[in-house]
Protein backbone atom coordinates (compact mmCIF):
# COMPACT_ATOMS: atom_id res chain seq x y z
CA UNK A 1 0.00 0.00 0.00
CA UNK A 2 2.98 2.06 -0.11
CA UNK A 3 2.26 3.03 -4.06
CA UNK A 4 0.35 6.14 -3.77
CA UNK A 5 -2.11 5.45 -6.61
CA UNK A 6 -3.24 1.88 -5.19
CA UNK A 7 -3.62 4.09 -1.66
CA UNK A 8 -6.27 5.82 -3.56
CA UNK A 9 -8.08 3.40 -5.04
CA UNK A 10 -8.38 1.44 -1.69
CA UNK A 11 -9.50 4.49 0.03
CA UNK A 12 -12.30 4.60 -2.34
CA UNK A 13 -14.03 1.27 -1.49
CA UNK A 14 -16.14 0.93 1.54
CA UNK A 15 -13.93 0.40 4.11
CA UNK A 16 -15.89 -2.26 5.69
CA UNK A 17 -15.27 -4.12 2.45
CA UNK A 18 -11.66 -3.44 2.64
CA UNK A 19 -11.01 -4.59 6.19
CA UNK A 20 -13.01 -8.46 4.92
CA UNK A 21 -9.99 -8.46 2.15
CA UNK A 22 -7.12 -7.76 3.60
CA UNK A 23 -4.66 -10.97 3.73
CA UNK A 24 -5.68 -12.61 7.08
CA UNK A 25 -2.32 -12.38 8.56
CA UNK A 26 -1.43 -10.58 11.89
CA UNK A 27 -1.97 -7.01 11.21
CA UNK A 28 -0.38 -3.66 11.78
CA UNK A 29 -1.81 -0.94 13.66
CA UNK A 30 -1.33 2.99 13.69
CA UNK A 31 -2.02 5.84 16.41
CA UNK A 32 -2.16 8.91 15.09
CA UNK A 33 -2.49 12.20 16.63
CA UNK A 34 -5.33 10.15 19.18
CA UNK A 35 -6.75 12.62 22.26
CA UNK A 36 -9.22 10.93 24.39
CA UNK A 37 -11.63 12.87 26.38
CA UNK A 38 -14.37 11.79 28.87
CA UNK A 39 -16.47 14.84 28.74
CA UNK A 40 -14.43 18.05 28.93
CA UNK A 41 -11.54 15.95 30.94
CA UNK A 42 -9.00 15.17 28.22
CA UNK A 43 -7.60 11.79 29.26
CA UNK A 44 -5.23 11.81 26.55
CA UNK A 45 -3.52 14.19 24.22
CA UNK A 46 -2.20 13.58 20.74
CA UNK A 47 -0.29 10.11 20.64
CA UNK A 48 1.04 8.66 17.87
CA UNK A 49 2.94 5.44 17.00
CA UNK A 50 2.84 2.29 15.09
CA UNK A 51 2.04 -1.28 16.45
CA UNK A 52 4.04 -4.11 14.51
CA UNK A 53 2.20 -6.61 13.26
CA UNK A 54 3.20 -9.81 14.95
CA UNK A 55 5.35 -8.22 18.32
CA UNK A 56 4.52 -7.15 21.62
CA UNK A 57 4.06 -3.48 21.90
CA UNK A 58 4.17 -2.99 25.96
CA UNK A 59 2.72 0.64 26.74
CA UNK A 60 3.56 1.49 30.07
CA UNK A 61 3.66 4.63 32.88
CA UNK A 62 2.12 4.99 35.95
CA UNK A 63 -1.14 5.36 37.47
CA UNK A 64 -2.98 7.45 35.64
CA UNK A 65 -1.37 8.40 32.84
CA UNK A 66 -4.15 7.10 30.57
CA UNK A 67 -2.68 3.57 29.43
CA UNK A 68 -6.06 1.78 30.19
CA UNK A 69 -7.50 4.31 28.04
CA UNK A 70 -5.47 4.22 24.95
CA UNK A 71 -5.81 0.46 24.92
CA UNK A 72 -9.68 0.77 25.15
CA UNK A 73 -9.20 3.40 22.10
CA UNK A 74 -7.67 0.62 20.04
CA UNK A 75 -10.80 -1.33 20.16
CA UNK A 76 -13.54 1.24 20.45
CA UNK A 77 -14.31 0.40 24.46
CA UNK A 78 -13.67 3.65 24.79
CA UNK A 79 -16.82 4.93 23.82
CA UNK A 80 -18.88 3.28 25.44
CA UNK A 81 -18.23 5.18 28.66
CA UNK A 82 -20.87 8.15 28.93
CA UNK A 83 -19.64 11.28 27.83
CA UNK A 84 -16.53 9.24 26.27
CA UNK A 85 -15.03 10.47 22.57
CA UNK A 86 -11.85 10.91 20.94
CA UNK A 87 -9.85 12.95 18.21
CA UNK A 88 -7.29 11.39 15.46
CA UNK A 89 -7.03 7.54 13.95
CA UNK A 90 -6.57 4.55 14.74
CA UNK A 91 -5.47 2.45 12.07
CA UNK A 92 -5.87 -1.38 11.27
CA UNK A 93 -3.70 -2.43 8.17
CA UNK A 94 -4.18 1.21 6.56
CA UNK A 95 -8.05 1.53 7.26
CA UNK A 96 -9.23 3.90 9.97
CA UNK A 97 -11.32 1.75 12.91
CA UNK A 98 -13.46 4.68 13.48
CA UNK A 99 -14.43 5.76 9.82
CA UNK A 100 -18.32 6.22 10.37
CA UNK A 101 -19.25 3.22 7.46
CA UNK A 102 -17.36 1.09 10.38
CA UNK A 103 -19.41 -0.88 12.86
CA UNK A 104 -17.45 -1.06 16.17
CA UNK A 105 -18.77 -4.46 16.87
CA UNK A 106 -16.74 -5.22 13.57
CA UNK A 107 -13.82 -3.66 15.04
CA UNK A 108 -13.82 -5.60 18.51
CA UNK A 109 -14.24 -9.11 17.01
CA UNK A 110 -10.76 -8.32 14.75
CA UNK A 111 -9.11 -6.66 17.80
CA UNK A 112 -9.92 -9.02 20.66
CA UNK A 113 -8.82 -7.78 24.39
CA UNK A 114 -8.24 -9.92 27.96
CA UNK A 115 -8.93 -7.50 31.21
CA UNK A 116 -7.17 -6.65 34.17
CA UNK A 117 -9.55 -9.04 36.12
CA UNK A 118 -10.48 -12.46 34.88
CA UNK A 119 -13.99 -12.06 33.67
CA UNK A 120 -15.24 -15.50 32.30
CA UNK A 121 -18.93 -15.43 32.22
CA UNK A 122 -20.37 -17.23 35.67
CA UNK A 123 -22.99 -18.51 33.65
CA UNK A 124 -21.37 -20.49 30.99
CA UNK A 125 -19.28 -23.57 31.32
CA UNK A 126 -16.19 -23.07 30.48
CA UNK A 127 -16.93 -24.83 26.52
CA UNK A 128 -19.28 -22.49 26.62
CA UNK A 129 -17.06 -19.44 27.50
CA UNK A 130 -15.33 -20.28 24.92
CA UNK A 131 -17.49 -20.55 22.47
CA UNK A 132 -19.87 -17.37 23.50
CA UNK A 133 -18.10 -15.16 20.86
CA UNK A 134 -18.93 -17.11 17.85
CA UNK A 135 -22.63 -17.65 19.05
CA UNK A 136 -22.99 -14.10 18.59
CA UNK A 137 -22.20 -14.71 15.01
CA UNK A 138 -23.57 -17.69 14.15
CA UNK A 139 -26.13 -19.30 16.58
CA UNK A 140 -25.86 -23.06 15.19
CA UNK A 141 -22.77 -24.67 14.94
CA UNK A 142 -22.25 -28.01 14.47
CA UNK A 143 -21.26 -30.40 17.47
CA UNK A 144 -18.03 -31.22 15.49
CA UNK A 145 -17.13 -27.87 14.88
CA UNK A 146 -17.75 -26.27 17.71
CA UNK A 147 -15.58 -28.85 19.83
CA UNK A 148 -12.64 -28.12 17.09
CA UNK A 149 -13.15 -24.21 17.94
CA UNK A 150 -13.00 -24.97 21.99
CA UNK A 151 -9.99 -27.53 21.67
CA UNK A 152 -7.89 -24.63 19.12
CA UNK A 153 -8.62 -22.12 21.42
CA UNK A 154 -7.90 -23.77 25.03
CA UNK A 155 -4.53 -25.55 22.98
CA UNK A 156 -3.62 -22.12 22.07
CA UNK A 157 -4.32 -20.54 25.55
CA UNK A 158 -2.12 -23.17 27.03
CA UNK A 159 -5.25 -24.25 29.02
CA UNK A 160 -6.41 -27.30 26.83
CA UNK A 161 -4.63 -29.75 29.21
CA UNK A 162 -6.11 -28.50 32.84
CA UNK A 163 -9.43 -28.21 31.58
CA UNK A 164 -10.15 -31.09 29.05
CA UNK A 165 -11.36 -33.52 31.61
CA UNK A 166 -13.77 -31.06 32.80
CA UNK A 167 -15.24 -28.52 29.78
CA UNK A 168 -18.78 -28.66 31.28
CA UNK A 169 -17.41 -26.99 34.77
CA UNK A 170 -18.39 -22.93 35.37
CA UNK A 171 -15.66 -20.95 33.99
CA UNK A 172 -15.82 -19.44 37.73
CA UNK A 173 -15.06 -22.79 39.29
CA UNK A 174 -11.12 -22.06 37.84
CA UNK A 175 -8.12 -20.18 39.52
CA UNK A 176 -7.00 -16.88 38.72
CA UNK A 177 -4.74 -18.05 35.96
CA UNK A 178 -6.57 -20.53 34.78
CA UNK A 179 -9.66 -18.02 34.43
CA UNK A 180 -7.24 -15.35 32.72
CA UNK A 181 -6.20 -17.91 29.94
CA UNK A 182 -9.96 -18.94 29.55
CA UNK A 183 -10.90 -15.41 28.67
CA UNK A 184 -7.32 -15.63 26.24
CA UNK A 185 -8.92 -18.61 24.57
CA UNK A 186 -12.31 -16.82 24.38
CA UNK A 187 -10.75 -13.59 22.42
CA UNK A 188 -8.85 -16.42 20.30
CA UNK A 189 -12.14 -18.66 19.50
CA UNK A 190 -12.98 -15.61 17.13
CA UNK A 191 -9.97 -15.63 15.17
CA UNK A 192 -8.91 -11.68 16.23
CA UNK A 193 -6.02 -10.12 14.32
CA UNK A 194 -4.88 -8.42 17.14
CA UNK A 195 -5.13 -8.76 20.93
CA UNK A 196 -5.38 -6.23 23.25
CA UNK A 197 -4.33 -6.80 26.91
CA UNK A 198 -4.97 -4.37 29.67
CA UNK A 199 -2.47 -5.11 32.60
CA UNK A 200 -3.76 -9.17 32.33
CA UNK A 201 -1.42 -10.35 35.02
CA UNK A 202 -1.82 -8.09 38.28
CA UNK A 203 -4.23 -10.07 39.44
CA UNK A 204 -2.05 -13.15 39.95
CA UNK A 205 0.11 -14.71 41.09
CA UNK A 206 3.92 -14.89 39.99
CA UNK A 207 3.26 -18.79 38.53
CA UNK A 208 0.40 -17.62 36.77
CA UNK A 209 1.67 -14.73 35.90
CA UNK A 210 4.57 -16.92 34.38
CA UNK A 211 2.29 -18.90 32.38
CA UNK A 212 0.16 -15.73 30.80
CA UNK A 213 3.99 -14.23 30.06
CA UNK A 214 5.18 -17.83 28.51
CA UNK A 215 1.84 -17.69 26.41
CA UNK A 216 2.40 -13.95 25.26
CA UNK A 217 5.59 -14.83 23.90
CA UNK A 218 4.05 -18.19 21.92
CA UNK A 219 0.97 -15.59 21.04
CA UNK A 220 3.02 -12.85 19.62
CA UNK A 221 4.01 -14.93 16.51
CA UNK A 222 0.60 -14.96 15.20
CA UNK A 223 -0.85 -11.87 17.19
CA UNK A 224 0.10 -8.68 16.97
CA UNK A 225 0.00 -7.85 20.58
CA UNK A 226 -0.71 -4.22 22.47
CA UNK A 227 -0.36 -5.25 26.53
CA UNK A 228 -0.57 -2.28 29.12
CA UNK A 229 1.55 -3.02 32.25
CA UNK A 230 2.64 -1.11 35.18
CA UNK A 231 5.17 -3.52 35.72
CA UNK A 232 8.57 -2.34 34.03
CA UNK A 233 10.41 -5.70 34.50
CA UNK A 234 7.39 -7.65 32.91
CA UNK A 235 7.50 -5.08 29.86
CA UNK A 236 11.39 -5.83 29.63
CA UNK A 237 10.94 -9.66 29.66
CA UNK A 238 7.77 -9.76 26.91
CA UNK A 239 7.63 -6.56 24.62
CA UNK A 240 9.44 -6.12 21.30
CA UNK A 241 8.28 -2.25 21.38
CA UNK A 242 7.75 0.16 24.54
CA UNK A 243 5.59 3.29 24.33
CA UNK A 244 5.84 4.93 27.76
CA UNK A 245 2.79 7.37 28.75
CA UNK A 246 3.41 10.30 31.15
CA UNK A 247 0.11 12.44 32.91
CA UNK A 248 1.22 16.15 34.00
CA UNK A 249 -0.42 17.97 36.01
CA UNK A 250 -3.66 17.86 34.17
CA UNK A 251 -3.78 14.72 34.24
CA UNK A 252 -3.78 14.58 30.52
CA UNK A 253 -1.63 11.60 29.17
CA UNK A 254 0.98 11.91 26.19
CA UNK A 255 3.53 9.68 24.40
CA UNK A 256 7.17 10.79 26.25
CA UNK A 257 8.86 8.06 24.17
CA UNK A 258 8.22 5.41 21.74
CA UNK A 259 11.02 3.13 20.41
CA UNK A 260 12.30 -0.54 20.41
CA UNK A 261 12.47 -2.24 24.09
CA UNK A 262 15.75 -2.57 24.08
CA UNK A 263 16.39 1.14 23.59
CA UNK A 264 13.87 2.15 26.14
CA UNK A 265 15.42 -0.38 28.88
CA UNK A 266 19.23 0.45 27.97
CA UNK A 267 19.22 3.53 26.15
CA UNK A 268 16.12 5.89 26.55
CA UNK A 269 16.32 9.25 24.93
CA UNK A 270 14.51 11.41 27.59
CA UNK A 271 14.91 12.00 31.15
CA UNK A 272 11.52 11.36 32.74
CA UNK A 273 11.69 7.74 30.34
CA UNK A 274 14.54 7.41 32.17
CA UNK A 275 13.64 8.39 35.78
CA UNK A 276 10.28 6.10 35.44
CA UNK A 277 12.13 3.07 34.61
CA UNK A 278 14.62 3.62 37.44
CA UNK A 279 12.34 3.90 39.83
CA UNK A 280 12.85 8.06 40.10
CA UNK A 281 8.92 9.09 39.63
CA UNK A 282 5.30 6.84 39.66
CA UNK B 1 11.31 3.78 55.91
CA UNK B 2 14.04 5.13 57.09
CA UNK B 3 16.59 4.89 59.95
CA UNK B 4 14.84 7.47 62.19
CA UNK B 5 11.93 6.36 64.47
CA UNK B 6 8.39 7.06 63.29
CA UNK B 7 6.70 9.42 65.31
CA UNK B 8 2.98 8.51 66.20
CA UNK B 9 0.44 10.84 65.12
CA UNK B 10 -1.10 10.61 68.58
CA UNK B 11 0.86 9.14 71.93
CA UNK B 12 -0.22 5.18 71.78
CA UNK B 13 0.08 4.87 75.67
CA UNK B 14 -2.41 7.20 75.98
CA UNK B 15 -5.18 7.87 73.12
CA UNK B 16 -4.80 4.04 71.86
CA UNK B 17 -7.11 1.89 74.18
CA UNK B 18 -8.40 -1.06 71.49
CA UNK B 19 -11.29 -1.51 74.58
CA UNK B 20 -11.75 -5.03 73.15
CA UNK B 21 -13.93 -6.88 76.04
CA UNK B 22 -16.36 -3.04 75.66
CA UNK B 23 -16.23 -4.32 71.53
CA UNK B 24 -16.68 -7.73 72.58
CA UNK B 25 -19.64 -7.20 74.95
CA UNK B 26 -21.51 -4.53 72.45
CA UNK B 27 -21.15 -7.46 69.68
CA UNK B 28 -22.53 -9.43 71.93
CA UNK B 29 -25.96 -7.31 72.54
CA UNK B 30 -26.21 -6.65 69.00
CA UNK B 31 -26.18 -10.67 68.42
CA UNK B 32 -29.15 -11.26 70.98
CA UNK B 33 -31.27 -8.02 69.17
CA UNK B 34 -30.77 -10.04 66.30
CA UNK B 35 -32.05 -12.92 67.66
CA UNK B 36 -34.96 -11.25 69.16
CA UNK B 37 -36.22 -9.22 66.31
CA UNK B 38 -36.35 -12.88 64.19
CA UNK B 39 -38.33 -14.44 66.97
CA UNK B 40 -40.88 -12.08 66.94
CA UNK B 41 -41.63 -12.31 63.29
CA UNK B 42 -41.35 -16.40 63.75
CA UNK B 43 -43.23 -16.51 67.18
CA UNK B 44 -46.08 -14.50 65.24
CA UNK B 45 -45.56 -16.73 62.22
CA UNK B 46 -46.18 -19.66 64.64
CA UNK B 47 -48.61 -18.50 66.46
CA UNK B 48 -50.89 -18.13 63.81
CA UNK B 49 -50.34 -21.30 62.38
CA UNK B 50 -50.78 -23.00 65.12
CA UNK B 51 -54.25 -21.01 65.56
CA UNK B 52 -55.61 -21.64 62.06
CA UNK B 53 -54.49 -25.31 62.01
CA UNK B 54 -56.42 -26.07 65.19
CA UNK B 55 -59.66 -24.62 64.12
CA UNK B 56 -59.13 -25.73 60.37
CA UNK B 57 -57.64 -29.21 60.31
CA UNK B 58 -60.99 -30.87 61.30
CA UNK B 59 -62.45 -29.54 57.77
CA UNK B 60 -59.24 -30.68 55.72
CA UNK B 61 -60.10 -33.76 53.36
CA UNK B 62 -60.83 -34.15 49.85
CA UNK B 63 -64.40 -33.40 49.91
CA UNK B 64 -63.39 -29.77 51.06
CA UNK B 65 -60.86 -29.38 48.46
CA UNK B 66 -62.94 -30.82 45.72
CA UNK B 67 -66.20 -29.29 45.97
CA UNK B 68 -68.12 -26.06 45.54
CA UNK B 69 -69.00 -24.12 47.93
CA UNK B 70 -72.77 -24.52 49.51
CA UNK B 71 -75.00 -23.14 51.69
CA UNK B 72 -74.51 -26.34 54.04
CA UNK B 73 -71.63 -25.74 55.42
CA UNK B 74 -70.62 -29.69 55.63
CA UNK B 75 -71.08 -29.72 51.72
CA UNK B 76 -69.12 -26.69 51.41
CA UNK B 77 -65.58 -26.85 49.72
CA UNK B 78 -62.86 -24.46 47.99
CA UNK B 79 -63.01 -26.00 44.62
CA UNK B 80 -63.37 -22.67 42.73
CA UNK B 81 -61.84 -20.69 44.65
CA UNK B 82 -58.54 -23.00 44.63
CA UNK B 83 -58.72 -23.17 41.05
CA UNK B 84 -59.65 -19.61 40.79
CA UNK B 85 -56.49 -18.93 42.38
CA UNK B 86 -54.12 -20.96 40.68
CA UNK B 87 -55.29 -19.67 37.19
CA UNK B 88 -54.86 -16.35 38.62
CA UNK B 89 -51.39 -16.65 39.73
CA UNK B 90 -49.83 -17.99 36.55
CA UNK B 91 -51.82 -15.80 34.52
CA UNK B 92 -50.41 -12.86 36.55
CA UNK B 93 -47.04 -14.19 36.31
CA UNK B 94 -46.83 -14.58 32.05
CA UNK B 95 -48.08 -11.10 32.09
CA UNK B 96 -46.58 -9.45 34.97
CA UNK B 97 -42.92 -11.23 34.51
CA UNK B 98 -41.89 -10.51 30.85
CA UNK B 99 -43.50 -7.02 30.97
CA UNK B 100 -41.45 -6.24 34.15
CA UNK B 101 -38.07 -7.87 33.48
CA UNK B 102 -38.63 -5.98 29.74
CA UNK B 103 -39.04 -2.81 31.38
CA UNK B 104 -36.25 -2.87 34.12
CA UNK B 105 -33.98 -4.16 31.35
CA UNK B 106 -34.82 -0.78 29.33
CA UNK B 107 -34.51 1.60 32.31
CA UNK B 108 -31.42 -0.43 33.73
CA UNK B 109 -29.43 -0.94 30.16
CA UNK B 110 -31.00 1.18 27.46
CA UNK B 111 -32.62 4.39 28.20
CA UNK B 112 -30.37 7.54 28.52
CA UNK B 113 -29.92 9.02 32.28
CA UNK B 114 -31.74 12.55 32.42
CA UNK B 115 -34.24 13.77 34.13
CA UNK B 116 -37.02 12.33 32.26
CA UNK B 117 -36.19 8.62 33.52
CA UNK B 118 -35.41 9.63 36.83
CA UNK B 119 -39.37 11.36 36.95
CA UNK B 120 -40.29 7.96 35.95
CA UNK B 121 -37.75 5.71 38.43
CA UNK B 122 -39.18 7.82 41.28
CA UNK B 123 -42.83 7.20 40.03
CA UNK B 124 -41.98 3.66 39.66
CA UNK B 125 -41.44 3.40 44.01
CA UNK B 126 -44.07 5.36 44.58
CA UNK B 127 -46.84 3.16 42.56
CA UNK B 128 -45.07 -0.19 44.55
CA UNK B 129 -46.60 1.75 47.68
CA UNK B 130 -50.31 2.94 46.11
CA UNK B 131 -52.88 0.74 48.35
CA UNK B 132 -53.90 -2.21 46.53
CA UNK B 133 -57.70 -0.93 46.39
CA UNK B 134 -56.82 1.97 43.81
CA UNK B 135 -55.25 -0.66 41.46
CA UNK B 136 -59.03 -2.36 41.38
CA UNK B 137 -60.31 1.04 40.72
CA UNK B 138 -57.76 1.13 38.04
CA UNK B 139 -58.62 -1.74 36.78
CA UNK B 140 -62.55 -1.60 37.41
CA UNK B 141 -62.55 1.48 34.81
CA UNK B 142 -60.14 0.17 32.30
CA UNK B 143 -59.97 -3.73 32.00
CA UNK B 144 -63.69 -4.49 33.40
CA UNK B 145 -65.42 -1.56 31.50
CA UNK B 146 -63.60 0.20 29.24
CA UNK B 147 -61.83 -2.84 27.58
CA UNK B 148 -65.37 -4.66 28.73
CA UNK B 149 -63.44 -7.05 29.81
CA UNK B 150 -66.09 -7.81 32.31
CA UNK B 151 -65.94 -9.46 35.91
CA UNK B 152 -63.31 -12.02 34.26
CA UNK B 153 -60.22 -13.69 34.94
CA UNK B 154 -57.86 -11.67 32.75
CA UNK B 155 -59.32 -8.29 33.76
CA UNK B 156 -58.70 -9.54 37.55
CA UNK B 157 -55.17 -10.99 36.44
CA UNK B 158 -54.17 -7.83 34.66
CA UNK B 159 -54.74 -6.04 37.98
CA UNK B 160 -53.07 -8.17 39.87
CA UNK B 161 -50.09 -7.73 36.79
CA UNK B 162 -50.60 -3.68 37.12
CA UNK B 163 -50.21 -4.27 41.08
CA UNK B 164 -47.16 -5.99 41.43
CA UNK B 165 -45.34 -4.59 37.83
CA UNK B 166 -43.48 -2.17 40.47
CA UNK B 167 -42.07 -4.59 42.57
CA UNK B 168 -40.74 -6.50 39.60
CA UNK B 169 -39.40 -3.40 38.13
CA UNK B 170 -37.60 -2.71 41.09
CA UNK B 171 -36.37 -6.01 41.83
CA UNK B 172 -35.60 -6.56 38.26
CA UNK B 173 -33.47 -3.46 37.71
CA UNK B 174 -31.31 -3.53 41.07
CA UNK B 175 -30.71 -7.03 39.75
CA UNK B 176 -29.39 -6.18 36.72
CA UNK B 177 -27.24 -3.01 38.69
CA UNK B 178 -25.64 -5.88 40.53
CA UNK B 179 -24.36 -7.47 37.20
CA UNK B 180 -20.27 -6.32 37.45
CA UNK B 181 -19.90 -3.72 34.64
CA UNK B 182 -16.69 -6.49 33.45
CA UNK B 183 -19.36 -8.87 32.27
CA UNK B 184 -20.57 -6.41 30.40
CA UNK B 185 -17.37 -5.08 28.99
CA UNK B 186 -16.37 -8.38 28.05
CA UNK B 187 -19.75 -9.09 25.67
CA UNK B 188 -19.01 -6.19 24.10
CA UNK B 189 -14.79 -6.61 23.57
CA UNK B 190 -16.52 -9.69 21.71
CA UNK B 191 -18.00 -8.10 19.10
CA UNK B 192 -21.77 -8.44 20.97
CA UNK B 193 -24.20 -5.29 20.53
CA UNK B 194 -25.28 -3.92 23.37
CA UNK B 195 -28.80 -6.39 23.02
CA UNK B 196 -26.72 -9.74 22.72
CA UNK B 197 -24.29 -8.16 25.76
CA UNK B 198 -28.06 -7.90 27.45
CA UNK B 199 -29.99 -11.44 26.44
CA UNK B 200 -26.45 -13.68 26.30
CA UNK B 201 -24.56 -12.15 28.87
CA UNK B 202 -26.06 -9.58 32.01
CA UNK B 203 -30.03 -11.23 32.00
CA UNK B 204 -28.48 -15.09 32.47
CA UNK B 205 -26.36 -13.62 35.58
CA UNK B 206 -29.40 -11.10 37.01
CA UNK B 207 -31.90 -13.77 37.09
CA UNK B 208 -32.03 -15.24 40.28
CA UNK B 209 -32.09 -11.59 42.04
CA UNK B 210 -34.51 -11.27 39.38
CA UNK B 211 -36.51 -14.33 40.42
CA UNK B 212 -36.72 -13.40 44.25
CA UNK B 213 -38.53 -9.91 43.17
CA UNK B 214 -40.62 -12.03 41.08
CA UNK B 215 -41.67 -14.58 43.93
CA UNK B 216 -41.92 -11.61 46.56
CA UNK B 217 -44.81 -10.11 43.99
CA UNK B 218 -46.25 -13.37 43.40
CA UNK B 219 -47.02 -14.10 47.16
CA UNK B 220 -48.11 -10.55 47.91
CA UNK B 221 -50.70 -10.75 44.62
CA UNK B 222 -51.41 -14.43 45.98
CA UNK B 223 -53.09 -12.86 49.21
CA UNK B 224 -55.05 -10.02 47.39
CA UNK B 225 -58.61 -9.63 47.76
CA UNK B 226 -59.70 -5.65 47.67
CA UNK B 227 -58.51 -5.26 44.34
CA UNK B 228 -60.21 -8.52 42.88
CA UNK B 229 -63.64 -7.18 44.90
CA UNK B 230 -63.74 -3.98 43.39
CA UNK B 231 -63.49 -5.63 39.77
CA UNK B 232 -65.96 -7.53 40.68
CA UNK B 233 -65.15 -11.22 41.95
CA UNK B 234 -67.72 -13.50 42.65
CA UNK B 235 -68.04 -14.78 46.49
CA UNK B 236 -70.53 -17.42 45.83
CA UNK B 237 -68.79 -19.23 42.71
CA UNK B 238 -70.01 -22.88 42.13
CA UNK B 239 -67.94 -23.27 38.75
CA UNK B 240 -64.65 -23.34 37.69
CA UNK B 241 -64.03 -20.98 35.05
CA UNK B 242 -63.71 -22.52 31.62
CA UNK B 243 -61.99 -19.97 29.97
CA UNK B 244 -60.18 -16.17 30.22
CA UNK B 245 -63.22 -14.53 30.15
CA UNK B 246 -65.26 -16.22 32.84
CA UNK B 247 -66.39 -14.84 36.27
CA UNK B 248 -64.11 -16.47 39.48
CA UNK B 249 -63.55 -16.31 42.59
CA UNK B 250 -60.17 -16.67 44.74
CA UNK B 251 -59.19 -18.26 48.04
CA UNK B 252 -58.91 -15.09 50.10
CA UNK B 253 -62.23 -13.56 49.07
CA UNK B 254 -63.80 -16.99 49.51
CA UNK B 255 -62.06 -17.16 53.23
CA UNK B 256 -63.44 -13.50 53.69
CA UNK B 257 -66.69 -14.46 52.86
CA UNK B 258 -66.70 -17.70 55.35
CA UNK B 259 -65.01 -15.83 58.29
CA UNK B 260 -67.97 -12.97 57.88
CA UNK B 261 -71.26 -15.63 58.12
CA UNK B 262 -72.26 -16.32 61.41
CA UNK B 263 -72.38 -19.88 62.01
CA UNK B 264 -69.19 -21.51 63.68
CA UNK B 265 -68.67 -24.16 61.10
CA UNK B 266 -67.91 -21.49 58.76
CA UNK B 267 -65.26 -19.98 60.68
CA UNK B 268 -63.64 -23.37 60.50
CA UNK B 269 -64.12 -23.77 56.51
CA UNK B 270 -62.37 -20.47 56.34
CA UNK B 271 -59.06 -21.66 59.10
CA UNK B 272 -59.19 -24.91 56.18
CA UNK B 273 -59.11 -22.43 53.29
CA UNK B 274 -56.12 -20.24 54.64
CA UNK B 275 -54.66 -23.86 55.36
CA UNK B 276 -55.09 -24.35 51.54
CA UNK B 277 -54.07 -21.00 50.61
CA UNK B 278 -50.79 -21.16 52.52
CA UNK B 279 -49.93 -24.67 51.20
CA UNK B 280 -50.57 -23.06 47.62
CA UNK B 281 -48.26 -20.00 48.44
CA UNK B 282 -45.38 -22.54 48.96
CA UNK B 283 -45.56 -24.77 46.53
CA UNK B 284 -45.45 -21.55 44.25
CA UNK B 285 -42.47 -20.42 46.07
CA UNK B 286 -40.59 -23.53 45.77
CA UNK B 287 -41.07 -23.86 42.38
CA UNK B 288 -39.91 -20.14 42.09
CA UNK B 289 -36.89 -21.15 44.65
CA UNK B 290 -35.97 -24.20 42.94
CA UNK B 291 -35.93 -23.09 39.49
CA UNK B 292 -33.72 -20.03 41.10
CA UNK B 293 -31.27 -22.68 42.91
CA UNK B 294 -30.61 -24.19 40.10
CA UNK B 295 -29.69 -21.06 38.18
CA UNK B 296 -27.67 -19.98 40.89
CA UNK B 297 -25.70 -23.52 40.56
CA UNK B 298 -24.51 -22.23 37.30
CA UNK B 299 -23.31 -18.74 38.50
CA UNK B 300 -22.06 -19.87 41.71
CA UNK B 301 -18.34 -18.13 42.15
Amino acid sequence: MSDPLVSVTVRQREPEQRLAEREAVAASMAVERLSAFYGSFQALADITFPIHPAAVTAVIGPSGCGKSTFIRCLNRLHELAPGARISGRVLLDGVDIYDPAIDPARVRQLIGMVFQKPNPFPHLSIYDNVLAGIRLHHSRIPKPQADDIVERSLRAAALWDEVKDKLGAPGSSLSGGQQQRLCIARALAIEPEVLLMDEPTSALDPIATYHIEELIAELKRRYTIVIVTHNMQQAARIADYVAFLLAGEERTGRLIEFDTAEQIFTNPKRRETEEYITGKIG
Amino acid sequence: MTGTQLKPAVDTETEFQPRLSLRRKVGAVFGVLTVVAMAIGLLTLGALIVDVVRDGWSVLSWDFILNFPSRRASAAGIRSALVGTIYMMVLTAVIAFPLGVSAAVYLEEFAPKNRLTSFIELNISNLAAVPSIVYGLLGLGIFVRTFALGRSLIAGALTLSLLILPIIIIAGREALRAVPPSIREAGYALGASRWQTVRMFVLPVAMPGILTGTILALSRAIGETAPLITIGALTYVAFTPGSLFDPFTVMPIQIYNWISRPQPAFHQLAAGGIIILLAVLLTFNAVAILLRARLQRQIRD
